[in-house]
């Protein structure tokens, strides 16, 4: 149990990177893009062909993210140049991913188990480490590598985000999501910054790829489905528990919401009827009950205000009339 | 400083819904220039707007800012030119941005962007004096989110965006016509400070001719498409609401009577 809570979290943490992708998309840009499925099998056919060609892991994931940005700049292209409505610019090019990613693979599926990738590397880089804490604590995982990467990777990137949303260009690519007319008006290039925005969020989607084929020893053409789902699950539940006031508190919570999302499905997957093929339907579920309950607690709290308010009329004008 | 030659404008050309929108528009703007236009609805007034702010492109013609044409210059790379508010105080800002990244982001119409912060300590003070002649006291609040200012107070800021980085050209489209009495007159104010101020070249449209007669140094009639009626210097100066009605009805005659409500 705690094993696989432990791995979930590894996992969540790798996944993390997409949902940050996800996030610039769909939040920053306001752009429902779908490529996502298609780009982050890109991302892992990428690093695990150059893998299997002998290139260095770290080098390779490096590539599989400039893959992924190369992705959304098509899918941006499309939309800004080619006049075609967001939705439909990334289901084309997930469509033609598919097609692009069985190329690069060149078959449905490439094993990495005998390769060395960074998870290979950092859990030999690690070995010392784990020996000392397995000495002081008594859970013993496999390797604490993983989650000390992910945990630091995770880190540098989403403080990089938030920097780089502070910058003059930043700021523009916010504006281009809260206020299109607003920012041409100031010398805003939209469809420049829809481009390198959708280029940037698909390049996290297929540096996460990249990761989770390394981190779970094969890519395969079929591990993008559904993906997109996974990434705004992330984002609605990071959203819903730990809030998005600020940019800063928006890709923590962002973050923390693929984990937890990990974590619901590594527990669901432990009820007795369901079977690794609900992980989808589960997702959806999950999705949706994040999407409604907040609404319908609005509502509620809402009516309550407003009968609380109808209550407070009726008292005091009962004290009026009392008073005269 | 701005030249308008011959700019024509017809929407669905050759279908049923053919509307000619402009005709044959000739203006010239001296640096300084405050114009002020008036006309009813459908006039042309706001195609003629986003003719000059390269939202539309024109049929034919030529649009010339300080000697440069840039008929076919994109609406982006033209904004480096031209400074607009438009009617919607919703539209000229990024509601959920805070007031002082708005700004960086209006700070940035001349200066390409940049990996650099938007907002730096030195920015900071500038917009801090800035928003001060304001006096809303938004100086204060320069964390805000823009969408919980109201809608005077969003125009407000609209206003001093497109202005403190003293464009060629400020375009103002009905910028007040979509606030309360008080607040309309609010912008009024700082519209005529700001202009004053920084000597900018104006345009700008309203639907109140009183506001037409009382500022600026020029005064545009627009009827179908077409300036109709133009006034500078003295005459501009003696023009009154009445006088201006009496034009209109001389050149218009008949459709004196449905176009009065909407002028007044
Ligand atoms: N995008 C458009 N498509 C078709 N017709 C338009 C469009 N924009 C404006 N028009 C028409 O052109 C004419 C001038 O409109 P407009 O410039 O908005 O007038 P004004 O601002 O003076 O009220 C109107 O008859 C309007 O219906
Ligand atoms: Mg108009």
């Amino acid at each position: 149990m705690i094993t696989a809570l432990f791995s979930s979290v590894e996992a969540g943490l790798l996944y993390a990177l997409m949902a940050l992708g996800v996030y610039i998309s769909f939040r920053i840009l306001d752009f429902p893009d779908l490529t996502v499925d298609g780009s982050f099998v890109t991302g892992a056919a990428v690093a695990s062909v150059l893998i299997v060609g002998g290139v260095n892991p770290f080098i390779a994931s490096l590539a599989a993210l400039g893959a992924g940005f190369l992705a959304g700049c098509a899918t941006g292209l499309l939309h800004t140049k080619g006049k075609i409505n967001p939705l439909l610019s990334g289901i084309l090019m997930m469509i033609a991913l598919y097609s692009i990613n069985l190329r690069i693979m060149d078959k449905p599926n490439v094993p990495l188990l005998q390769q060395e990738t960074v998870m290979t590397i950092i859990t030999t880089a690690f070995q010392r480490f784990d020996q000392a804490l397995a000495t002081f604590i008594p859970f013993i995982p496999k390797t604490w590598a993983i989650i000390v990467f992910g945990v630091l990777l995770v880190t540098i990137v989403k403080v990089v985000i938030d920097l780089f949303l502070k910058t003059e260009v930043g700021l523009a690519l916010r504006a281009v999501g809260d206020n299109k007319k607003m920012i041409a008006s100031f010398s805003g290039n939209t469809d420049r910054l829809t481009i390198i925005g959708l280029g940037l969020s698909n390049a996290l989607v297929a540096f996460s790829g990249a990761l989770i084929a390394q981190y779970s020893g094969f890519s395969d053409i079929g591990m993008g489905i559904g993906m997109i789902v996974i990434g705004l699950a992330s984002v609605i539940i990071g959203e819903a528990l730990f809030g998005a006031k600020t940019i800063v508190r928006a890709t923590l919570a962002v973050i923390l919401g693929a984990i937890v999302y990990r974590i619901v499905i590594t527990l669901a997957l432990r009820v007795q009827f369901l079977e690794t093929g609900d992980v989808k339907l589960i997702t959806a579920l999950i999705v949706i009950l994040a999407l409604v309950v907040p609404q319908m607690v609005a509502t509620r709290a809402e009516k309550q205000r407003k009968a609380r308010k109808r209550g407070a009329a009726v008292a005091s004008t009962q004290a009026d009339y009392e008073s005269v | 400083m701005l030249q308008l030659k011959q700019i024509t404008k017809v929407f669905n050309e050759g279908t049923l819904d053919e509307k000619v929108a402009l005709k044959h528009i000739e203006l010239s703007l001296q640096p300084g220039d405050f114009v002020t236009i008036i006309g009813s609805n459908g006039a042309g007034k706001s195609t003629l707007m986003n003719i000059i702010s390269g939202r539309l492109a024109p049929d034919t013609g030529e649009v010339v800012i300080d000697g440069k044409n840039v008929t076919t210059m994109s609406e982006h790379d033209r904004a480096r030119y031209i400074g607009r508010v438009f009617q919607d105080p919703m539209a000229g800002t990024a509601p959920n941005m805070t007031i002082e990244e708005n700004l960086a982001i209006a700070y940035n119409r001349t200066v390409r962007r940049t990996l650099q912060f938007g907002v730096t300590k030195k920015r900071r003070e500038f917009f801090k004096e800035t928003l001060a002649t304001l006096q809303l006291g938004l100086e204060n609040r320069l964390h805000a989110k823009v969408g919980l200012l109201s809608g005077g107070e969003r125009q407000a800021l609209s206003l001093l965006m497109a202005t403190f980085t003293k464009p060629h050209v400020l375009l103002l489209d009905e910028h007040t016509a979509a606030l309360d009495p008080a607040r309309a007159q609010l912008i009024t104010n700082l519209t005529k400070q700001i202009v004053e101020q920084y000597r900018l070249t104006t345009l700008m449209v309203t639907h109140n001719m009183e506001q037409a007669v009382q500022l600026g140094n020029r005064l545009i009639m627009m009827d179908g498409g077409q300036i109709i009626f133009e006034a500078s210097g003295e005459e501009k100066k003696k023009l009154t609401v009445e006088a201006l009605l009496q034009e209109f009805q001389r050149i218009r005659g008949s459709q004196f009577a449905s176009d009065r409500a909407v002028l007044v």
